[in-house]
């Protein structure tokens, strides 16, 4: 009886840790894909010859923190320029087909596999030979990096907070367990059974209301993040560029694992250490 | 086999229950513990199978010193008596069957073995039949020969029994008796408290009589007889 009021509420914790655990995920995959598209970019100085750049280039590849390096050429400069800016009247950019305008505006446009690095790339760019003006996204890099600190805090004080939680209920569901059971454990060791007889029931139905406390929410958590991120998907379309949700699949891969171990395993440790605290007979 | 040297015992309330007992049972005796209620009688038995340790002096049994006997040393000692509790303490919420089968498990006998040795043991104390009854279903009488049938499943070389026969009537009683003399000719070391001064007086055997918690008189009948050491 009690222990189905201690699978509920473990059932409970596991739930909200889902949800957390979703939003957080979510974010942090929103976060990146920011972050894939926040670059640094670096002119040359106007003597330099190709081969330079090239090998300029070759040492940018080489840092442990860039993800890509595009080079981008004055011609492609230019007819990006021209895209953006001569769309409606081309023939207005025709005048300057000869002497490009950009002829200086070559560039690398370096992604980060972290915004986080981006400092430290910066301190290194400036000390190469050859880079005329470095332009970074200083402003959009500190948000993000802020904004995944706070989120890395929030999620660590949450799941001690459930952790903690869950610990309790099932340390309590032992010590009910325990005390309604007092008398049997005693006549148990009364007749020679070791502490290690005794307290195995205690701990596998620990482990059976982790496990039964995980499933349940997990499954429910599959369901419900199916159909909102179907149902995002249908009426929000618009928004899909920017609300890029975590596929299902690749979500619980992660989810169900972590949600399974961390049932059983305050199932087990709940329950063991619990028994140890009580069992002197 | 069984050895106490000035044993005195006294509970938190302040009742000194044992006040100096010396004592020494033979490996192969069987004896009798007798005396008024509140004697001590339980209490003796409950410091042999260390469930509770003396104030002072010392016990020995089975050549171990129960005093300094490590905590992780005691199931395995417990596992060598045989008891049969004053209040049965029967697992409430198994039948009769798992309750003696329980004994056999604590020592992890094979599962076949328990198949055999259950049964067996339950019709020497004439219980064959209730082997699904639950302890609240049973009469105190029958309740009591589980206790026993337990207490006798593991072969123990020592059994203390206390009171195994408090509920039984007379007839039942002298074949419990008979069971635990035949048990005792088998080698195992008999223990019993009764109050039943009727029995006593037939089986002749030894008998240890206590008074507010020391002993009084403990004579060897005749008919004793000693067994080889
Ligand atoms: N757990 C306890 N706490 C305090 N006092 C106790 C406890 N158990 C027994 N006593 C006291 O110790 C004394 C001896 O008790 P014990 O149970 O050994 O008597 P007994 O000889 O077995 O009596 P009976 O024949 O009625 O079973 C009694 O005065 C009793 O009140
Ligand atoms: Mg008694």
């Amino acid at each position: 009886m009690f222990s189905l009021a201690s699978i509920a509420t473990m059932a409970a914790c596991i739930f909200l840790f889902g949800i957390f655990f979703c939003v957080v995920e979510n974010f942090q995959h929103m976060v990146r894909e920011m972050e894939k598209s926040v670059a640094v970019t670096v002119f040359f100085n106007e003597d330099l010859s190709q081969e330079q750049i090239d090998d300029i280039g070759e040492q940018i590849r080489s840092r442990a923190e860039v993800s890509d390096v595009v080079f981008v050429s004055a011609e492609e400069a230019w007819d990006e320029y021209k895209e953006i800016y001569f769309e409606e009247a081309p023939h207005l950019a025709e005048g300057f087909e000869d002497d490009n305008p950009l002829a200086n505006e070559a560039h690398y446009e370096i992604y980060l596999k972290n915004v986080e690095s981006q400092d430290d790339l910066v301190t290194w760019l400036q000390s190469v030979e050859g880079i005329r003006r470095i332009n970074e996204s200083a402003q959009v890099a500190d948000v993000l990096t802020n904004f995944n600190l706070l989120v890395g805090y929030i999620s660590i004080a949450v799941i001690l907070l459930l952790l903690c939680v869950s610990v309790f209920l099932i340390s309590n569901t032992v010590t009910i367990g325990i005390a309604v059971r007092r008398e049997e454990i005693a006549i148990m060791k009364l007749i020679g059974a070791t502490n290690g007889f005794v307290k195995a029931p205690f701990v596998v139905e620990g482990v059976i209301i982790g496990i039964i406390g995980a499933s349940i929410p997990l499954a429910l958590l599959y369901f419900l993040y199916t159909r909102l991120v179907n149902f995002m998907g249908d009426k929000f379309n618009i928004l899909t560029g920017l609300l890029q949700f975590l596929p299902v699949n690749e979500m619980f891969r992660i989810l169900l694992p972590v949600g399974l171990a961390l049932g059983v395993g305050i199932g087990f440790f709940g329950s063991f250490f619990t028994i140890r605290k009580h069992l002197r007979v | 086999m069984i050895d106490l040297e000035n044993v005195k015992k006294s509970y938190a309330t302040g009742v000194q229950a044992l006040n100096g007992i010396t004592l020494h049972i033979d490996k192969g005796e069987f004896v009798f513990i007798v005396g008024d209620s509140g004697s001590g009688k339980s209490t003796l038995i409950k410091l042999l199978l260390k469930e509770l340790d003396p104030t002072s002096g010392t016990i020995k049994v089975n050549g171990m010193n129960l005093n300094k006997m490590k905590p992780r040393a005691i199931p395995k000692y417990r596992r060598k008596l045989g008891v049969v509790f004053q209040d049965f303490r029967l697992l409430k919420d198994r039948n009769v069957y798992e309750n003696v089968a329980f004994a056999q498990r604590v020592i992890i006998t094979p599962t076949k073995q328990i198949r055999k040795n259950v049964p067996r043991t339950l019709s020497l104390v004439g219980l064959a039949e209730k082997y699904k009854a639950f302890p609240k279903e049973l009469s105190g009488g029958e309740q009591q020969r589980v206790a026993l049938a337990r207490a006798l499943v593991n072969q123990p070389n020592i059994l203390l029994a206390d009171e195994p026969t408090g509920n039984l009537d007379p007839k039942n009683s002298k074949e419990i008796m008979r069971l635990l003399e035949t048990i005792n000719e088998r080698g195992t070391t008999v223990v019993v408290v009764t109050h039943n001064q009727e029995i006593v007086d037939a089986m002749k055997k030894r008998v240890i009589a206590m008074h507010k918690g020391v002993i009084i008189s403990d004579e060897r009948k005749a008919g004793y007889i000693q067994h080889a050491d």
